[in-house]
């Protein structure tokens, strides 16, 4: 152990007394996000795998499905959540760098309301008009006569959307149940210049998910040939 | 000597975390956006096959930018990144093995026996 590193001596905050040094305990916790990470990454593959084979089969039924959705939603929930990335990066930089918890929350709130503006788009403009134009299966799904024979597996593309969406919006709805906990620790001065490791680890999921949709943007709403 | 007041006076020595610049982050920020603009562009021409090569391609350079500078794997070396090389790889091999299942299945049924094929070929070179 070098001279530089923390130890109990210094009793810093949120220091886990099973770990030698603060470092040690931060690379753990680390690992630990990544590995979750890794089976949620296979979590969404199972359904990426699966479009992928019924894209090969139907890709007609695809492009047909795909001009039921409105690229200007996705591409403008796509910066929405590109936005909410860059105030997780700039929270957490806060945190590191010292700041004072006033600009730790400052990054914070910005990161949730993003979060809540992509889900209010997505379910106002976008599931609930799925509703109202019969393009949501389950709930009295209509074939369009343009659609002809390939309207059943426009119907597939169609549970793709929601079942892929739906997955994504939870897991938003999941993480802005998370920065709402972090901003409370915030408020309650839990962190420090050394020890934010609650913070970094949520950000990572949150860019995960953002990730999540950088994929899903281009897979779902930008067939258009 | 406290040790308080030592880790106070070097804090940036005390813990190893690689501190991004704003910079950078604004940098990778921005070139987001414009990608994002640009596969929403590029979608409308016409490239017949390319597009869904062209639109994955910009997603997987989005996403590397995410992951080395959002998500710090360029600063941060070791297990984490063994990690997610394994999940990408793992990924791949549910992609692949179910493709290579699905997209062969309209293969011939009762296929030639390969002798048979290579056989009038090894006559013709030899003889």
């Amino acid at each position: 152990m070098s001279d530089a590193a923390i130890t109990h001596g210094d009793n810093p905050t949120g220091f886990a007394h099973q770990f030698e040094e603060l470092d040690q305990q931060h690379d753990a916790g680390r690992l630990g996000m990544w590995l979750f990470l890794a089976t949620e990454i296979l979590f969404f593959g199972g359904l990426f795998t699966g479009y992928t084979v019924y894209r090969s089969l139907h890709p007609q039924a695809f492009l047909l499905g795909s001009h039921i959705l409105e690229v200007k939603y996705g591409a403008i929930n796509t910066a929405v959540l590109i936005c909410s990335s860059f105030t997780m990066a700039m929270a957490i930089r806060s945190a590191q760098t010292g700041k004072r918890k006033g600009a730790i929350i400052g990054w914070l709130i910005p990161t949730m309301l993003l979060g809540a503006t992509f889900l209010f788009l997505k379910f106002r403009f976008e599931w609930y008009h799925d509703y109202l134009e019969h393009t949501m299966p389950g709930f009295g799904f209509y074939y369009r006569p343009e659609w002809g024979a390939h309207a059943p597996q426009v119907q597939m593309f169609m549970c793709f959307y929601f079942f892929m969406t739906g997955l994504h919006a939870l897991h938003m709805i999941v993480g802005i149940g998370i920065l709402l906990v972090l901003t409370w620790m915030t408020s309650r001065g839990r962190f420090t210049s050394q020890y934010f490791a609650p913070l970094e680890i949520s950000g990572l999921y949150w860019h995960f998910v953002d990730i999540i949709w950088i994929f899903l943007f281009p897979l779902l709403y930008l067939i258009r040939f | 000597m406290s040790s308080h007041s030592e880790s106070a006076a070097h804090g940036h020595l005390m813990f190893h975390e690689h501190v991004v610049p704003v910079s950078t982050y604004l940098a990778v920020f921005i070139t987001l956006l414009i990608a994002t603009g640009l596969t929403t562009w590029i979608a409308f021409q016409d490239l017949g096959q390319w597009n869904l090569v062209v639109a994955l391609a910009i997603a997987v350079c989005k996403a590397s930018l995410v992951v080395l500078f959002f998500m710090h794997v360029k600063y941060n070396k070791g297990l984490s990144r063994i990690v997610l090389i394994a999940a990408v790889f793992w990924l791949g091999i549910m992609i692949t093995f179910t493709l290579a299942d699905e997209l062969t299945r309209h293969w011939q049924i009762n296929p030639q026996p390969w002798v048979g094929t290579i056989v009038p070929v090894v006559r013709h070179l030899l003889f």
